[in-house]
C-alpha cells in the first residue's frame, strides 16, 4: 500500500489522526497533515483505509497494490 | 417542476425528538431537489441524498454569502440572524483568504491538542456527574452535564471567564434561534456580544495570557501574516457561539439515543473500547441535527440532473443524506461497530467543521467517564416524552431526564 496526502486540501480536521496516529500527524502550527509513513506497513492498513474514506477534505490518497 | 415535486415548509415539523421525519426518505427517492418555504417565506431548494450534499459542501461555487441581496432570508427577522448576518462575511469565505485563516484558528484545534485536554475534560466530567448524583435522581443530564462542559472548555481556550456563561449562552441562542427572538432582542444582544469580546480582546492586548486570543493577537496584523482587529474580535465570538450550543446539544442526544434502546449502552460497559464508533454512529443518526447549512449558489449548475439557477439558495440536509441507503449499508441501523463512517454531521470539504476534532473528543471523554461512574444510567422517562427545542439553528433536546 502507498498512502499520498493533499496539503493544500486538507482542513485539518484531525480524523486520519485520531483513527492512524502512526501514518498520520499534523503540523503545529497550521494543523496541516504530515505523513509519517508513506509506505505503511500490514497492520496499518484497515486504519490508513478508513482514515482516507472519512477525510472530511478528501485530501488522502490510498493506492493499493496488486 | 417534476410532477413529484410539493412546496414543502422547511425546517420539516417533526414530533418525534429521536426519529427522522418520514419526508426524508420520500425525499431522497423521488425528489432530491426539491423546493421549500423557509420561516422568512423565502424559497430555498432542499438536498437530501448523501452524493449530492456532500458535492455541494465542497464545491466553492456554493459558497456562504446568505446575505447577497437575492439569497432566500432564513427567518422571519429582517436581519435573518447567524448566516446572513454581516459579522458572516468578516472571516474570508474562500480561496487562499479562507485557507489562511482556517490554518491560523486550525493550529489550536489539532487532534493532538485536543488529545492533550482529555484529562481536563475528564476532570471537569467528573465534577459534574459528582453535583448531579449529590443533587439526587432524577437529573437533567443536558443542565448538569452536556451544556456545562463544552462551555467550560472553549472558554478556556480562549481565555474568557466561565463565569460570565448565562450571557454567552443568552447571545449565542440569540444568533442561533431561527424564529424565537424580534430583530430588536437580537440587535441588542448582538450590540453587548459584540462590545463584551472587544473589551475581552483590549483586556488581552495590555496582559496577554496562553489562550487562543491572545496568541491571534500576538501574530499582529494583516501585513505580519495575522488577522485585523475586527476579524480577530469575529473570530472570537464565532468560536463561542460554535463551541456552546452544537456539543453541548450533542452529548444529551448522544446519551438519549444510546439509552433509548439500552442494549447499546450495555454492549459499551462490556466493550468500551467501542466508545468512538459509538460516538460517529450518534453524529450520523442524529435526527434532530437542527437547519443543516445554507448556501447561495454564484453561478448556474446542475444537481442530480436538475438545473440550479445563479442566486439559489441551497440547504444542505446533513442528517438526511447521512441516512442515505447509496451510502451507509443498513442506513437505518445504530450500528455500534460501523466503520468507516464518513458521515458528514460536521460538513465536508474545505468548510468542514473547524472544531470537530474538539467535539470528538468531548463526546468520547463524556461517554468514557459517564460509563465508568454511572454504569446503571438510564433514562427517567419514555423516550416518546423527550422533547425537542424549537427554532435553533442546532437542535437539542429540552432535557435529558436520568436516574442512575
Amino acid at each position: 500500500m502507498k498512502v499520498a496526502v493533499d496539503e493544500d486540501k486538507c482542513c485539518g480536521a484531525g480524523q486520519c489522526v485520531l483513527i492512524a496516529p502512526e501514518v498520520f500527524d499534523q503540523r503545529d502550527d497550521d494543523g496541516i497533515v504530515i505523513l509519517l509513513e508513506p509506505e505503511p506497513d500490514a497492520d496499518q492498513h484497515a486504519a490508513v483505509r478508513e482514515s482516507a474514506a472519512v477525510c472530511p477534505a478528501f485530501a488522502i490518497e490510498v493506492i493499493e497494490e496488486a | 417542476m417534476s410532477a413529484n415535486e410539493q412546496v414543502l415548509n422547511y425546517p420539516i415539523p417533526n414530533d418525534t425528538a429521536l426519529d427522522p421525519p418520514a419526508e426524508w426518505a420520500e425525499l431522497r427517492g423521488k425528489c432530491p431537489v426539491a423546493h421549500v418555504t423557509l420561516p422568512s417565506g423565502d424559497q430555498a431548494t432542499l438536498l437530501t441524498r448523501y452524493e449530492d450534499v456532500k458535492q455541494v459542501l465542497a464545491d466553492p461555487r456554493f459558497t456562504r454569502l446568505l446575505n447577497a441581496p437575492d439569497a432566500a432570508r432564513l427567518s422571519a427577522t429582517e436581519d435573518g440572524g447567524l448566516f446572513n448576518s454581516e459579522m458572516a462575511t468578516i472571516i474570508p469565505d474562500s480561496g487562499e483568504e479562507h485557507q489562511h485563516w482556517r490554518r491560523l484558528v486550525g493550529k489550536w484545534f489539532t487532534a493532538k491538542r485536543m488529545n492533550a485536554l482529555r484529562p481536563v475534560m475528564a476532570r471537569i466530567a467528573e465534577d459534574l456527574i459528582d453535583d448531579m448524583v449529590k443533587r439526587g435522581a432524577p437529573g437533567d443530564l443536558k443542565a448538569s452535564l452536556g451544556f456545562p462542559l463544552p462551555v467550560y472548555v472553549i472558554c478556556d481556550m480562549l481565555g474568557v471567564p466561565a463565569e460570565d456563561r448565562d450571557r454567552f449562552s443568552y447571545w449565542s441562542d440569540t444568533l442561533l434561534n431561527l424564529t424565537r427572538y424580534g430583530k430588536e432582542e437580537i440587535e441588542a444582544a448582538q450590540a453587548e456580544f459584540f462590545q463584551y469580546m472587544s473589551d475581552h480582546l483590549a483586556a488581552k492586548r495590555d496582559g496577554p495570557g496562553e489562550d487562543l486570543l491572545s496568541e491571534l493577537i500576538a501574530v499582529g496584523g494583516p501585513e505580519d501574516g495575522g488577522l485585523n482587529d475586527l476579524q480577530i474580535l469575529v473570530t472570537g465570538m464565532a468560536l463561542l457561539v460554535a463551541g456552546h450550543e452544537t456539543t453541548a446539544n450533542m452529548i444529551g442526544k448522544m446519551v438519549s439515543m444510546l439509552l433509548a434502546d439500552r442494549s447499546r449502552w450495555e454492549a459499551l460497559l462490556a466493550d468500551p473500547k467501542l466508545i468512538r464508533t459509538t460516538v460517529e454512529e450518534s453524529l450520523r443518526l442524529d435526527a434532530n441535527s437542527g437547519f443543516g447549512l445554507p448556501r447561495y449558489l454564484k453561478e448556474e449548475t446542475e444537481v442530480s440532473g436538475e438545473h440550479l439557477p445563479k442566486g439559489t439558495t441551497v440547504i444542505c440536509s446533513m442528517a438526511a443524506a447521512n441516512r442515505d441507503v447509496s451510502a451507509f449499508e443498513d442506513a437505518e441501523r445504530f450500528d455500534l461497530t460501523r466503520s468507516p463512517n464518513p458521515h458528514l454531521a460536521f460538513g465536508a470539504g474545505a468548510h468542514s467543521c473547524l472544531g470537530q476534532a474538539l467535539a470528538r473528543t468531548e463526546l468520547q471523554v463524556v461517554l468514557e467517564v459517564l460509563l465508568r461512574k454511572l454504569p446503571s444510567l438510564e433514562l427517567a422517562v419514555p423516550v416518546g416524552e423527550l422533547e425537542r427545542v424549537e427554532g435553533l439553528a442546532v437542535g437539542g433536546l429540552r432535557t435529558v431526564p436520568v436516574r442512575w
